[in-house]
């Protein structure tokens, strides 16, 4: 019970960080009907800005606390403005093509990125300071360390803000328009390249966060460590209905505790496989996901 | 163009340009105890300097002035095109098909190395091309076919001692099974799903061959695997090995051309262009796609017992994702669904690098921005396929 006790924490807080990469991928695919195979680098890619940012302010002897939630802010700032170059560049002019021409376009960008962490960070992993990593406490046999209570409510935080962003504002409303419909929103008015630009950078932004909160819950990053990460988060967006924010909540939470339980109670090699199989299961018998709504069929 | 235009894509540039700045020096320039300038702006500067020549040269081009020197060469590339359409086809091929077996008389063993590598990716290549580029299915696990047979081969061999010519289509045989077990689930999806399930297909294939200890020895990998053998001679020198794999790569080039002129490679086309309308015509889509896939594994059995064979030894990460993306990399750039583009696209991601060794580190850099690049501005290829149409439900 206890052993079981732990792995739903652990599958919480992993959960957690899946459903917050796997908003991006919703967003960008519930607005332009894209799967944007360089999310998994944004993620990375915040992973890295935390690493540089918290070392580098530790060393000017700033509070390792201060430390980090200044380098999460600089970082998902940072990753912003990536995805926002990302999209400028490999997907806007893509608009009006093909959808394997984009798709082909988002994966070259993939690799490029991922190449370009590589050349500019190094091969080696790097680790998170320990000092912010370390300290918990037991209640029982189960062990809660802080960085997850930290991961678990920043998580919450940055879901209720973006559920405000995206139903509360006029912004969200725009951007929800722009979703259901690019011609009708540009006709009331809607500047929908923006729109998308910004749903990119919203995506990358929490794709950010989400690489910093694993970076310290494994204690290092890796510049590969976008791509087994990304391909989960896009199984949870799609179990949960891909467009659908709620969705890809229950399915970054359920693609967590899969993992972790199947760790603990199958076998740790093949952890990543029941992911995969997830994800081929639902897009064989439900495409459409848990929570979405029937899709166009020649959409799937 | 207009002095209004020119200065809007100048600023264009500007901002590109400082964009770039802003997003590279947190990555050179913060170290863990001081911020650096020096390196960011050497790499920055390189990247200012290419883009103010592109840009310059763009519109040195545009304004006309370079019509002296592009009118002659599009008029003996025209006719260069036109003398090639007027030979004969055999006298051509036989020319092709000369040099490709003189080649290693008369070169040495590092150029028998990397050919041996072109003709393997121009199997892998070609194979894929049947699956993306006449049947229009995006398949990012295509590698996992390519393991699949390599594995094969190694384990006969080393366990039951069968010679590389059985293996050979036994490896194709497997290969093609696998093809079948993972198309079978994947046929009522179409595009980006589609894409997604063989991308995690492909990772579960490997994540197989990396964890099954008792058949594959795991990440060690499978060492020692003998060589082919033929009455008794044994391809023991490079150049020999190349034959085999010339002969391979001529075989798959004869089928694929075979395949592509034939009612089934028209049945892929049409599914390419129109599944619904294919559909409707009466085109058995379900059979077609699945002999699709399997079509394709086929021709990476093929190269995979190959390749067991000549480097002697198998380990999963031959077959990871990026290899995948490789082999995509290398259809796309050529040219989907078009044989000649294929093989330039593999000459051009396989041969050239090797010209630029010292560049050996960007070489997946290159790989990704020439794959965004390539859709950007000549989304069909170096060598287009003659036919190529837009999917219907694409136009909307």
């Amino acid at each position: 019970m206890d052993f079981f006790l732990q792995q739903l924490i652990n599958g919480i807080t992993l959960g957690g960080v899946y459903a917050l990469i796997a908003l991006g991928y919703t967003m960008v695919y519930g607005i332009i009907q894209l799967i944007n195979f360089a999310h998994g680098e944004f993620f990375a890619a915040g992973g890295y800005m935390g690493v540089i940012l918290i070392s580098y302010l530790s060393s000017q002897g700033v509070n390792p606390y201060a430390c980090l939630a200044i380098s999460l802010v600089l970082s998902m700032g940072y990753c912003a403005l990536l995805a926002m170059a990302v999209e400028q560049l490999a997907y806007k002019p893509l608009r009006q093509a093909s959808r394997l021409a984009a798709l082909l376009s988002a994966l070259g960008m993939s690799i490029f990125l991922q190449n370009g962490l590589m050349l500019t960070q190094g091969v080696y992993d790097r680790p998170y300071p320990t000092e912010i990593t370390s300290g918990g406490f037991e209640i029982g046999a189960v062990s809660i360390s802080y960085m997850q209570i930290f991961i678990v409510a920043l998580t919450a935080f940055l879901l209720v803000g973006l559920n405000i962003l995206v139903f509360k504002t006029r912004i969200g409303r725009a951007m929800r328009a722009t979703a259901q419909d690019k011609v009708m929103s540009a006709l009331v008015g809607i500047n929908s390249n923006r729109i998308i630009a910004l749903t990119f950078a919203v995506g990358a932004g929490l794709a950010a966060a989400a690489g910093i909160m694993v970076g310290l819950y494994y204690g290092s990053v890796n510049y590969t460590m976008g791509f087994v990460p990304g391909i989960k988060a896009f199984a949870a967006a799609v179990l949960g209905g891909i467009g659908n924010i709620t969705g890809a909540l229950v399915g970054g939470l359920i693609i967590g505790m899969v993992e972790i339980f199947a760790a603990g109670y199958i076998s740790g090699e093949y952890k990543d496989v029941f992911a995969f199989i997830i994800l081929i299961g639902v897009l064989y018998f439900k495409p459409t996901g848990i929570m979405g709504e029937n899709v166009d069929d020649t959409r799937v | 163009m207009t002095i209004r235009e020119s200065k809007r894509l100048w600023l264009a540039c500007g901002v590109g340009l400082g964009w770039f700045l802003l997003l590279l020096w947190p990555l050179l320039g913060i170290k863990p105890d001081t911020l650096e300038f020096a390196a960011t702006f050497k790499v920055f500067g390189y990247v200012a300097v290419a883009a103010v020549f592109i840009m310059f040269f763009y519109q040195v081009k545009e304004a006309g002035y370079l019509d002296a020197v592009g009118r002659p060469a599009k008029q003996a590339t025209n006719a260069l095109g036109r003398a090639y359409d007027k030979a004969p086809t055999w006298l051509l091929l036989g020319i092709v098909l000369a040099a490709a077996i003189v080649y290693p008389l008369v070169t040495g063993r590092y150029a028998h190395d990397v050919a041996i590598s072109v003709l393997i990716y121009v199997c892998l290549g070609l194979g894929l091309n049947i699956v993306i580029g006449l049947a229009g299915l995006l398949d990012l696990g295509y590698i996992a076919f390519y393991g699949v047979g390599a594995y094969t081969y190694a384990i006969l061999s080393i366990n039951y001692g069968l010679s590389f010519w059985l293996c050979l289509p036994i490896a194709a045989v497997i290969a093609a099974i696998a093809g079948c077990i993972i198309g079978y689930p994947t046929l009522r999806m179409r595009g980006d799903y589609l894409a997604i399930v063989t991308l995690g297909f492909g990772e579960i294939v490997r994540l197989i061959l990396n964890n099954w200890m008792s058949l594959t020895n795991g990440p060690n990998g499978i060492l020692s695997i003998p060589r082919p053998e033929l009455f008794g001679y044994e391809f023991r020198s490079l150049s020999s090995m190349y034959y085999i794999i010339l002969g391979l790569a001529v075989v798959t080039i004869l089928a694929v051309y075979r395949l592509n002129y034939s009612r089934i490679g028209r049945a892929w086309e049409a599914i390419r262009e129109d599944e619904t309308a294919a559909e409707l015509m009466g085109v058995n889509t379900f059979l077609l796609k699945l002999l699709a896939y399997a079509m394709g594994a086929t021709f990476a059995g093929f190269a995979g017992a190959f390749f067991a064979a000549r480097m002697k030894f198998v380990g999963p990460e031959s077959f990871t994702f990026l290899e995948s993306a490789m082999v995509l990399a290398m259809v796309i750039l050529g040219g989907m669904g078009s044989i000649p583009g294929v093989i330039l696209g593999v000459l051009a991601l396989v041969a050239l690098p090797e010209l630029f060794r010292e560049f050996e580190l960007y070489r997946m850099l290159v790989f990704g921005g020439a794959m965004t690049l390539m859709m950007l501005v000549r989304p069909a290829g170096i060598w287009p396929a003659k036919r190529v149409g837009r999917r219907s439900e694409e136009a909307d």
